[in-house]
This record gives structure tokens, C-alpha cells and sequence, in this order.
């Protein structure tokens, strides 16, 4: 099965208040060093695996902020990784920009390294709110930049969206989602503001600086993308996740259908011959590794096929249109009917999911329940 | 070390909690060689891990010490400890049956203290000699003159010739040997009369079976002896006659006057009653000793698995807490709402918790405690009378003509400066007040009768904080009294939630099922629906509140590739949930069944 691939680029000009990802302020030096132990991780990798394993279905370059790094840096590393694996002809290959980092120019020239989709950090359409989560740009250069990217020739572009943060209004939202849609872009992701543990933002909140989202303003702001999206033309096909037709992101779709995919970099997961593996966190520690010849992994756990089976299920169940009961058994040998019987019962009696088709799912009121849900398959 | 009875001294420790008496303990055993300094752990005697984390001794240990006295003789000491907690009186008088002399020891700064008072009446019933022991007086703030004084005038002891020790830096530690010597008699008891031993405590091990802690009265227990228990009838042949060094030593007899263990591969508890008599098979003395009073559990509650899967775990678990705890009761009962668990009746509280914890970790069993009661007397309309021991047994009120409960008769020892709110305590708890006495010109000594259902109802905590920390309390069942009392009953969702049920005075009512409520929709979780929660008396309804549904609780985003972390969230969340009490179609975490003991009066 063809693998799907990720690089994690932890730079930032500026980390954002609600981020707790992997990243460094953005220094040439220090991305000199880290794009020289990425591409020798690239080399261990084409080396080690086997020839079936590193068939590339998708390629999602992401961070941090990819676009901190020059374009030609870019380009490095999509030439190694061409030259180690095999991209399909029909491979998706993504690359997250953030407004304000990049210009026509570099759009131009990203186009010209073959990367055929830009997944655009726009968070918000709002200055006010933008300011807020320490985004180094306002609404405007988010509109100009998607701009730009249509004129550089991109036929693929995903929006990032977050909701439910501290003093948004839901009529603020809504202006954010209909121009949003205005844009047209082919893909756009709606995420719920989750305030991690030690962020800027969380601590702020937690000072009393700033009130959290109430739940049900939240779930209001949830249903009216839901609602305004499908209006807009957009499928929603995950939890989080709305497409145009046949836009949907190949690359995400690995990890909810819980297929195989390897990230390199700092802090990158791997799901790889039955084995999960996370690289090492610390950039410094991250070179060491690789310096010495060894794999950058900080922590393995192998998955048994108990836990696949439960993460099968939890995953797919992100999706709407639910975990195919018949590729499910055809991958187990086993029926999810069976497996879960009681719970599958439980969770039909209180209107959470539904069998339709061969496929389990989500129902409408399962949606923002989610997690009450997947806590009966672990 | 040669068998002499003349030279055998058995006796005990009493003192108030925090008094000094383990560190006294392990003083003596450093002293007389038992322990090298080096293989002193803090307080050796308090050997399980809840006993030194609490620091309080709550079963009863037997050591025996070699020292050579100022006669130049060497003498054998019998050191048996006894818990300093209130609850386990009980236990203190089985050690003080297996004793000549008891040492009392005072802190030369709190002075004499609710248990103090307590023990030494004990000890007093039992003949013991008592030494007295002014402990701490290398504190700065200690004033042994004041409390020499105070023992004179309260217990009546003479203490002309009270130790003035410190145990912590060792200060009159070998006075107090030589008073025990001189002063405690040696055993009397007959070396040539037919055995009798008296089972003064037993644990169970899992390799030898019960392990009766002895006092040998009469006669000689040998290794291959076969012996039987007067009591119960049963006979066994003795494989192991020992003595604690403090470690288990073996050897090859105990004789007239000698403290010491015996096993006899005896598995069923039942078979070997502590406060039973153990003489020769072949030669049985026909005249048991005198045995304990069955003890009278204070307080009961309910004990149910969270897992219903685990109720035989838990039947295993408290028959074997039994063999090492005779005042522990139980007796299987049925929840409508719990499922299968036991009725457990407890000396006190404390107790209640002890058990409540050992069951956990040491049989890992997760476990539902419903809130404690007392036990009710009940006369009905038909004129019959019966106790029960679970509110959710009491009759409707029609059938009820009255009801009695148990009343105490408490001893609070506190400076004058908080007498007034500790009277006032009292009296919010329904106190009779019966006696103020002066211990010394800044201490007195109040007597109240209280219901014992206020005391286990927070009363411990609020003495302490109304005192700020210097009132000390002691006390003794009293007998009954007719109360007002109704029956409170929680309803989840609709349902009566049986093992909520709490019995509480008619004036008091409304409040406490006004904080109950509150108190129940702060613990119980959000679920997918709306929860109502009402408090009743019979079918009025007194309080109500509302737990809201959930509405949204979904995690956004799937952290690249980070499934662990996702999967690890939801085991947290799921590892919460199998913590809580599935109760018709609602969850209930084990913290709302004691909930009412923490709503504010």
C-alpha cells in the first residue's frame, strides 16, 4: 500500500498564543542545520525501507511555518525525497503557507517545485481575533495571499479555520465563513479552539484575562459552519473537514482511515509495519541522532491488532460517511458488528451512530459528541 | 535466654494520639539491643505502610526485649503496643488483658488529653500498674509541674515517682526500664496446671495460616503440642511456636507468663476467635479464661464493588481483613440501586476509612462506600421494636410510633479560651450538656451526651478547627434515646437511589438535603442528558437540582499522525468513567455516596 508522507518544518517567525507544536523562531543557521539532518533522515529512510514501501501517495510538508524557508529549500527536499521515493503521478502534494510569509514570487516558484496544493493559515477573517492568537498577519493579507496563490496557479487550496475563541461572537463567525466560502476555495477545515495545557493562551484564560468559549455558543458556531458550508457547496466529509467534490485531502484521509504514513523531522509520527513512532521533539537532540547514524525516534509502541482495530474504528468514525463494516472485515478477518455489539447497540438506543449502508457513523447528534462515542471502542 | 517467671515483665504503652508512644516504642527496642541503630526504621512497631503514612498504630504489635537490669539480672520485657485512636478502644483492652503493667505517657506540654483519661480507666479496670510517663520535656514549651498536677487531680494517680523522659533524644529512657522491673509484677499463673493461653490478636499468613498472638496464663504451648480452642472446640497440632524479636523467631516453647505467637496451619478464621483460650489437647483445662465483650460496631455503612464481577473479590478481601481485625463486621446486603455488597459495622470513622483503604490497595479492589450510620431503633405502631442498621430498612412513617438512637457520653478536653464554641458546637449537634470542670486554670473539661450520629457527622473536624486544633475528644456509647427523626431519600433521575438514603433529625432536614443536592450536582458528571436531582422526606419534595447534558465534547484535530496521544486521551477520559457507578442509565462517581458528610451545617 502506497504511504503517505509527512515533513514537519518547526520554524515560525512568531509561535501563536494557542500553539503547541514543535517550532523555533525561524534562524538561517539553525534551518540550514536542520534541512541538512532532514535530508539524511530522507536518506536513511530510502535506504532502509523496501521498494513497496515508499510508494508516495501524498506528501504533506507541514509545521510550523514551511514557508519560513526559502523556496529553493523547499525544493531540496522534495527533489531528495523524489530521489529516494517513488511519487505517484497522481500524488498530492501539500504545503501549509502561512499570510505573511510568502509573496507572488515565492508563490510563483512554489508552484514550479510541483507541489499542487497550499493548505492556507488563515484562522480568522477578523483583525481583532487575529491579533489575539499572535498571527503575524491581519484579514487582508490573508485574502491577498489566496490571491495570489490562484494567480501562481494553484488549483488546490485548503483554508484553516478556527472557532470558538475567547470574545468571538457568532456573528463575527459567520462573516469569517461567508467570506471564507467567498474566496472558493476547494477545501477548508472549521477546528474548534482546543486551549492546550502551558500555551499563552490557555494561561491567559486560565488567569481570568480571558473568557473560554461557552460550550453552547461553540456548538452554535460548529452547526453554522456545518450549515453554511453545505450552502457554500462544500461536502462535509469529517468532523473538522469540508470539501468541493472530489477535493477532499488525500493525505489526512491516510491517518483517519489509519493507513500507513511516515513523518520526518522533529516531532514527526510514523505508523509503519505495525509499529507507532514519534521523532525526537528537540531540534538539537533531533540533529544528534541522525549525526551519530541513527534514527531520530524517541518513542516506539508497537500496535496490536486489538488496538489497531479500536483505532480503526475511533478514526474512522471522524469520517461521516463512517467505517466501511466490509473493508473492515475484509482487513480483520473480523466483523465490527460482533466485536462491538453491545456498545454499537448502546450508542444506536441514544442516537449517536447509525448503520447505513455497510458503514457505521456518526449520526447529526453524534457529531459533536464524538468522543462520548470513541471512548466506547477503547 | 532461660525461662524464670520472676523475671518476665509484660506490659503495654497507653497514651493520647501524638503523645510520643511509638517513638518511646522504638526507643526501647534500640535500647535494649532488639534493633541495631541501623536497622532502626522510624517506628519499627507500626509496621503496615497506611500506619506509618497516618502516623497512627492501629494494630497491636508484641515484642520481646532482653535488658539488663540494675540488679545485674537480666530480665524479659513484653512490650505490647496498643492503637492510640479513639475508635479502637477496643483493641487497647485486649492488649491490657495480656499485660501486668501498662507505661502512660503524657506530653509534658499538651498535659492529659480525652485518651489519656480513657486508657488509664481502662487500664484501672484491668488492675494494671501504672508508670507514669511525662513525655517530651525538652520542649520548650513544656511544663511537666502543670501536668503532674493535672494527673494528680483528674486520674488520681500519685507522681512522685512520674518519669521525665524524652523519647525522641532518649532522655530517662532507662528509668522507665528499671520502674518496669521494679514496679510491674511478674506474671502469676500456674508452670504446672493444664495449658491456657489467651488469643489476644492473630493476623493470617498466607503460608502458615493464622498466627494467634498469645499470652500464655497457665502451662507451656510446645512445638507438635496438640491443642484445642476452648471456644470453638476445634483442635489442632501446633507447628510453630515463636516470638517477635521484632522479627518472627522461632522457638521451641512459651511458657507460664511469655507473649508469643503460634500457628497450627488453621485456615479458617472462624476456627481461632481472638479473645478465645487455647489449651492442651490432651489435658484441657476445664475453665476458659476470661474473654473479651463482643464488640459493638459504632458506625455501619454499605461496601459495594464498583465491578459487580468483583463481589466475590471483596467477600475474599474482608474475610481475610477479618482475621487480623476481630471488630470487623459484615454480613451481605442487596442495593437496589448498588447491586450485591456487604453491611459493614465499623468501631468508628476512622476505622471505617482504614478498612475502606487496606481493601483498595492492598486487595486493589475499587469500591462504592456509602455514608455511615448508626444503628436505629424502631417502634412501630404494632408495638414491635427493631434495630436497623441501613436507612433505606426504615418503615414508612405511618407504621413508625417512634424512634430511638444512640446516644454517647462525650469528654472534650479544650482551653478555656474555646469553651464558648465548643459549646456552641455542641449544642448545633443536639448536645445535652452535663459537666464543665477546670483540668488546670486554662483547661477545661467538658461532659456533653451526644447523639453519636452528629459525631460521625463531622464533628471530629469541626472540634479541631473551632479549637484550632487543641480540643480532644473522647467518648463512650451512653445507650438510647427517642429522637424526631426522619428518613431523607436522594432521587436521580427520577429514582430513589436507595443507598443515598440518610437518616437525620426533622430540624435538620431541609438543610442538609438542601446541601446535598448542591453537593451531588457539583460531583455528578455531565452526561448525554439532563439529570435532575431532588432530595424527599417521604413524598415531599424539599430540594431540587438540575446536572445539564453535555452538548459538545469532541476533540477537533488529529495532531499529525499523533494517534497515542489521541488514544491516550480517551483511556484517561474512559479510565474516569470505569471509576463511576453505572445506576440505571446514570453514572455516579463514588465520591457522592459519601458526599453528605461534607455538606456544612
Amino acid at each position: 500500500m502506497a504511504l503517505g508522507l509527512y515533513i514537519h518544518v518547526p520554524f515560525c517567525l512568531k509561535k501563536c498564543r494557542y500553539c503547541d507544536f514543535t517550532s523555533y523562531p525561524y534562524r538561517r543557521a539553525a534551518a540550514k542545520d536542520y534541512l541538512a539532518a532532514l535530508i539524511r533522515e530522507i536518506q536513511l529512510y530510502g535506504t532502509f525501507l523496501d521498494a513497496g514501501e515508499k510508494e508516495i501517495a501524498s506528501l504533506f510538508i507541514g509545521g510550523g511555518t514551511p514557508t519560513c524557508l526559502p523556496v529553493g529549500d523547499l525544493n531540496k527536499i522534495i527533489e531528495c525525497i523524489s530521489s529516494f521515493f517513488r511519487l505517484t503521478p497522481e500524488c498530492e502534494i501539500t504545503v501549509e503557507v502561512n499570510p505573511g510569509t510568502i509573496d507572488a514570487g515565492g508563490l510563483y516558484e512554489l508552484r514550479r517545485t510541483g507541489i499542487n496544493r497550499l493548505s492556507v493559515g488563515v484562522q480568522s477573517l477578523a483583525d481583532g481575533l487575529l491579533k489575539m492568537l499572535g498571527r503575524v498577519h491581519n484579514a487582508a493579507q490573508a485574502a491577498d495571499a489566496i490571491c495570489l496563490a490562484r494567480q501562481a496557479g494553484f488549483d488546490n487550496i485548503n483554508i484553516d479555520l478556527i472557532y470558538g475563541l475567547p470574545d468571538q461572537s457568532l456573528a463575527v463567525w459567520q462573516e469569517t465563513l461567508d467570506r471564507t466560502v467567498s474566496f472558493e476555495p476547494e477545501h477548508i477545515a472549521a477546528y474548534g479552539l482546543q486551549l492546550e495545557e502551558g500555551t499563552p493562551l490557555e494561561q491567559s484564560v486560565v488567569r481570568g484575562e480571558m473568557k473560554a468559549c461557552p460550550e453552547e455558543l461553540e456548538l452554535s458556531m460548529y452547526h453554522t459552519a456545518i450549515s453554511s458550508l453545505k450552502e457554500g457547496g462544500y461536502h462535509h466529509y469529517e468532523i473538522s473537514n469540508f470539501a468541493r467534490p472530489g477535493r477532499t485531502c488525500k493525505h489526512n484521509l491516510v491517518y483517519w482511515l489509519n493507513q500507513t504514513y511516515l513523518g520526518l523531522g522533529p516531532a514527526a509520527h510514523s505508523s509503519l509495519r505495525g509499529e507507532r513512532f514519534a521523532n525526537e521533539r528537540e531540534l538539537e537532540r533531533y540533529r544528534s541522532r541522525l549525526w551519530q547514524g541513527e534514527f531520530p525516534i524517541a518513542d516506539r509502541e508497537t500496535i496490536a491488532v486489538e488496538t489497531e482495530i479500536s483505532e480503526t474504528i475511533f478514526l474512522g468514525l471522524r469520517l461521516l460517511q463512517g467505517v466501511d463494516l466490509a473493508a473492515f472485515q475484509r482487513r480483520f478477518g473480523r466483523r465490527a458488528e460482533d466485536l462491538y455489539s453491545s456498545q454499537i447497540n448502546k450508542l444506536i438506543k441514544d442516537g449517536l451512530v447509525e448503520i447505513e449502508g455497510r458503514c457505521l457513523r456518526l449520526t447529526e447528534r453524534g457529531l459533536p459528541l464524538a468522543n462520548r462515542v470513541f471512548l466506547e471502542f477503547v | 535466654m532461660e525461662w524464670e517467671k520472676d523475671k518476665i515483665r509484660n506490659f503495654c504503652i497507653i497514651a493520647h494520639i501524638d503523645h510520643g508512644k511509638s517513638t518511646l516504642a522504638d526507643r526501647l527496642l534500640e535500647y535494649t539491643g532488639a534493633l541495631s541503630g541501623r536497622e532502626m526504621t522510624e517506628q519499627v512497631l507500626d509496621q503496615m505502610d497506611l500506619e506509618r503514612e497516618r502516623g497512627i498504630t492501629i494494630k497491636m504489635q508484641a515484642v520481646r526485649l532482653k535488658y539488663q537490669a540494675g540488679d545485674g539480672r537480666e530480665y524479659q520485657l513484653n512490650l505490647i503496643d496498643t492503637p492510640g485512636h479513639v475508635d479502637f478502644s477496643y483493641e487497647v483492652s485486649r492488649s491490657l488483658a495480656a499485660c501486668e503493667g501498662a507505661l502512660l505517657v503524657v506530653d509534658a506540654a499538651q498535659g492529659i488529653e480525652a485518651q489519656t483519661l480513657a486508657n488509664v480507666y481502662l487500664a484501672l479496670e484491668h488492675n494494671l500498674e501504672i508508670i507514669t510517663v511525662i513525655n517530651k520535656i525538652d520542649l520548650p514549651s513544656a511544663d511537666p509541674d502543670r501536668v503532674k498536677q493535672e494527673i494528680e487531680d483528674i486520674i488520681g494517680l500519685d507522681t512522685s515517682e512520674a518519669v521525665m523522659a524524652s523519647a525522641k533524644s532518649g532522655i530517662g529512657v532507662e528509668e522507665i526500664l528499671e520502674q518496669i522491673v521494679t514496679k510491674i509484677p511478674a506474671p502469676g499463673g500456674q508452670e504446672q496446671a493444664p495449658l491456657r493461653a489467651l488469643i489476644f490478636d492473630s493476623h493470617y499468613d498466607p503460608y502458615k495460616g493464622i498466627i494467634a498472638y498469645v499470652r500464655v496464663v497457665d502451662g507451656t504451648v510446645t512445638n507438635g503440642m496438640q491443642v484445642k480452642m476452648i471456644a470453638t472446640g476445634k483442635e489442632f497440632e501446633v507447628n510453630e511456636v515463636g516470638i517477635f524479636r521484632p522479627s518472627p523467631t522461632s522457638v521451641e516453647e512459651l511458657r507460664t507468663g511469655e507473649v508469643g505467637y503460634i500457628a497450627a496451619s488453621i485456615k479458617n478464621v472462624k476456627d481461632c476467635h481472638v479473645g478465645d483460650t487455647v489449651t492442651d489437647g490432651k489435658r484441657p483445662a476445664s475453665v476458659s479464661l476470661p474473654g473479651y465483650r463482643k464488640v459493638t460496631p459504632m458506625v455501619y455503612c454499605g461496601l459495594y464493588p464498583v465491578d459487580t464481577v468483583e463481589y466475590e473479590n471483596l467477600r475474599d478481601a474482608l474475610e481475610k481483613l477479618r482475621l487480623n481485625d476481630a471488630s470487623l463486621i459484615y454480613e451481605p446486603e442487596t442495593s437496589e440501586a448498588l447491586g450485591f455488597g456487604f453491611r459493614c459495622g465499623f468501631l468508628g470513622l476512622l476505622h471505617m476509612e482504614i478498612i475502606q483503604e487496606r481493601l483498595e490497595r492492598e486487595y486493589n479492589l475499587s469500591l462504592i462506600t456509602t455514608a455511615p450510620n448508626v444503628v436505629y431503633r424502631v417502634t412501630t405502631t404494632a408495638n414491635t421494636v427493631f434495630e436497623i442498621d441501613n436507612p433505606s430498612k426504615l418503615p414508612p412513617i405511618g407504621n413508625i410510633d417512634f424512634i430511638e438512637e444512640p446516644f454517647v457520653k462525650a469528654i472534650i478536653m479544650v482551653p478555656k479560651d474555646y469553651v464558648g464554641s465548643v459549646m456552641e458546637l455542641c449544642q448545633e449537634r443536639r448536645g445535652i450538656f452535663v459537666n464543665m470542670e477546670y483540668i488546670s486554670i486554662s483547661r477545661v473539661m467538658l461532659t456533653y451526651d451526644l447523639p453519636l450520629s452528629e459525631i460521625i457527622y463531622d464533628f471530629f473536624d469541626q472540634l479541631k478547627s473551632r479549637s484550632r486544633g487543641y480540643a480532644s475528644l473522647d467518648y463512650e456509647l451512653a445507650g438510647y434515646k427517642q429522637s424526631e427523626l426522619v428518613r431523607l431519600d436522594i432521587m436521580i433521575a427520577g429514582e430513589i437511589l436507595d443507598a443515598l438514603s440518610i437518616i437525620v433529625h426533622r430540624d435538620k432536614a431541609y438543610h442538609r438535603g438542601r446541601g446535598f443536592v448542591e453537593k451531588l450536582r457539583g460531583l455528578i458528571p455531565r452526561q448525554l442528558f439532563e439529570i435532575p436531582i431532588q432530595a424527599s422526606i417521604g413524598a415531599k419534595i424539599i430540594a431540587r437540582e438540575t446536572v445539564k447534558a453535555v452538548r459538545k465534547d469532541v476533540l477537533a484535530k488529529c495532531y499529525g499522525g499523533d494517534i497515542s496521544r489521541k488514544r491516550k486521551l480517551l483511556e484517561k477520559q474512559k479510565e474516569g468513567k470505569k471509576r463511576m457507578k453505572q445506576v440505571g442509565s446514570v453514572e455516579i462517581p463514588q465520591e457522592a455516596f459519601m458526599a453528605v458528610l461534607s455538606v456544612g451545617d
